[in-house]
């Protein structure tokens, strides 16, 4: 064992000497038991991490370009190496395009105004209310409801002939609205969709970070005679930058690979065509998996799940440049 | 931009009434303030009461030109044909069950044991290490499918629980969860004094970190069997008819009588309510979970 002095050599205590950083140097060569454990035990504690990761995370990602460069069925299995012909092939297709207009089509109309709906919940939720657990409790109620679930509803409630949101369209006199059959329609819908199960939880993030801004800020505001919108506009929504960006950009991401939503809309979750009769939803997604599955072509079907991620990486990187800008002006303006 | 993932600080502001009351957001809102929330409340509810109205009526009066928004005496037929359908619900939520406890409580597990290691063991390449299991955060899960599935397939896994269960045993947020709040929460005096009793690492775990993770612990719990029971995409593509999750099954159920909404929508709203039931009792915790969850500036 150890001396008392130090009785823990692998342990992390605060600002450790230098000499504390390998102790046994020199005068203890000897290898305890339980110097041992110190030792080797840290590493085995994050083993499982690394190890799992390594075989169902990393691993697949880099064998997925592997993948998108052969021909690759189903059945057949591996075939032969054909290059780049895979993502030729998937950028020379106008399904492709389409289904990328589709998702960013889907997302911009999702995370404007849910972003909207958020910080304005998330503002009536900064109040000293009372039972303030309960009222979160409801708006987050939504989120626990499996998205399948969430879809199958609102496809009920966007019926093209007897839904309930057609129907009421029909009694204040307004023309029907064909969510399946137009474009921009069923991007709506499916938007609504998301928006719904998603609102509440970007609304709790939003008030963790309103609640994190000093409020002195407002004190300060309100005797320069700000009212309570001029308050939110000008204290609540600078201050809340790094939150809102953080929330832009989990939603970008999240809306980005969204599958389960266009999947069920509109009552095609069997063998009717993937993302409606002409394609009008069909996401990025949903195309990687009818590309691989419906038509068993793993080998493109990888191809476009790296494309995907090329997109992920360019929007990220879109973002981050003007949470950039945002976050220099700010500066500037100090 | 100072990034702080805080889930130790999560009492200070989730106790309604024990904020600093420095100013006048101290005072009680207004009644406009309650009659928002009801309403936004009331959106957030309104299709799972549709899905009850739906379900409890038959198809000619849903299919009907006089829509109705009360609800009707049919329910519990509805449910009869749901429990009853090809498709087998329960059978599917017993499936649900089982991957997410299984998945939770290896999440946790293995969660709490990297983070107590990256917080307060000291070996070499630590930092870098902590590093990479954020970095894996930003890559996106799909990417991964095709490979994934040649890989379940070659394992003779398709079609079967494991295939799901085994690529979501841990979650690099979950690394990062745990070592961010036991930094925080578990003194090093206390894991001294345990190896000076001359206590192994594990047993210091077992015995001192894992107890004092314990609210963190809850919620990746939590956020983890939510994840899990609510996750399609994965076992859409790897699970069958026989092995179905909750979500899966539900696809099944839409696909084979998708003009059927009464039923289908009875099912949709059997299959949510396990978790409002666990919600119910817990969702206080995935609240603060995620207002602790939450980046503040």
């Amino acid at each position: 064992m150890t001396t008392t002095h130090d009785p823990a050599p692998g342990l992390r205590t605060d600002a450790p000497a230098p000499e504390r950083r390998r102790p046994q140097r020199g005068s203890r060569r000897r290898v305890t038991a339980a110097g041992l454990d110190l030792r080797v035990s840290p590493y085995l504690y994050i083993a499982p991490f690394f190890i799992l990761f390594l075989l169902f995370g990393l691993a697949p990602m880099f064998y997925t370009g592997w993948v998108a460069l052969h021909d690759w069925h189903t059945i057949g299995g591996q075939g032969d190496f054909v290059g780049l012909d895979n993502f030729t092939a998937v950028l020379g297709q106008d399904v492709f395009w389409k289904s990328v207009f589709n998702t960013l089509s889907i997302f911009v109309f999702t995370a404007v105004p849910q972003l909207i709906a958020a910080m304005f919940i998330a503002a009536v939720l900064d109040a000293n209310l009372r039972a303030g657990t309960f009222w979160r409790m409801a708006v987050l109620l939504p989120y626990v409801a499996a998205p399948v679930a969430v879809a199958i509803i609102f496809s009920n409630l966007f019926g093209d002939q007897f839904g309930l949101i057609n129907n009421l369209l029909a009694t204040v006199g307004l023309p029907e609205v064909q969510w399946t059959g137009s474009s921009t329609a069923s991007h709506v819908a499916i938007s609504t969709m998301v928006s719904f199960r998603w609102t509440g939880y970007n609304a709790l993030i939003l008030l963790a970070g309103m609640q994190a801004i000093p409020r002195d800020l407002y004190e300060a505001a309100s005797i320069d005679g700000a009212t309570r919108v001029r308050r939110f506009f000008s204290v609540t929504i600078p201050m809340l930058r790094p939150t809102l960006i953080f929330v832009i950009i989990t939603t970008t991401i999240g809306n980005l690979q969204i599958f389960d939503e266009p999947r069920m809309f509109g009552g095609a979750g069997g063998n009717g065509p993937v993302g409606g009769a002409d394609g009008q939803w069909k996401t990025i997604t949903l195309y990687l998996w009818e590309v691989g599955w419906r038509h068993a072509n793993l080998g493109r079907s990888a191809a476009i799940a790296w494309l995907l991620l090329l997109l992920i990486v360019l929007i990220g990187l879109i973002n981050f440049l003007i949470a950039r800008k945002i976050a220099s002006e700010n500066g500037a303006k100090r | 931009m100072t990034t702080t993932l805080q889930p130790g600080a999560r009492r200070a502001t989730s106790r309604p009434g024990k904020r600093r009351e420095t100013f006048g957001e101290a005072r009680r809102p207004g009644w406009a303030t309650y009659a928002t929330l009801m309403i936004v409340a009331a959106i957030g509810a309104f299709p799972f009461y549709w899905t009850i109205v739906v379900g409890s009526w038959t198809n000619d009066v849903i299919y009907s030109d006089e829509p109705t928004l009360t609800v009707g005496p049919n329910l519990i037929n509805s449910i009869r044909r749901v429990l009853t359908a090809d498709i087998n619900l329960v059978a599917a939520a017993l499936n649900s069950l089982f991957v997410s406890a299984t998945t939770a409580l290896a999440v946790v597990l293995f969660s709490t044991l990297a983070g107590f290691s990256f917080a307060k063991l000291r070996f070499r390449g630590s930092n870098a290490l902590l590093v990479a299991v954020v970095a894996t955060m930003a890559v996106p899960a799909q990417i991964g499918v095709v490979p994934l599935f040649l890989l379940m397939n070659h394992l003779n896994l398709r079609g079967s629980l494991l295939a799901v269960i085994l690529p979501s045993l841990v979650t690099a947020f979950g690394v990062f969860w745990m070592t961010q709040f036991l930094r925080g929460a578990l003194p090093d005096e206390l894991i001294d004094a345990a190896r000076i009793d001359g206590a192994s690492l594990i047993k210091t775990f077992w015995h001192i970190a894992l107890p004092a993770a314990r609210p963190a612990a809850a919620m990746l719990f939590l956020f983890t069997f939510v994840g899990s029971w609510t996750n399609f995409f994965w076992p859409y593509i790897i699970l069958d008819s026989k092995s179905a999750t909750l979500p899966v099954a539900l696809q099944g159920l839409q696909s084979q009588y998708y003009t059927d909404y009464p039923l289908i929508l009875t099912g949709a709203l059997l299959s949510t309510i396990p978790l409002f039931i666990l919600f119910v009792f817990a969702g206080r915790q995935l609240v603060a979970g995620i207002m602790a969850g939450a980046i503040k500036g």
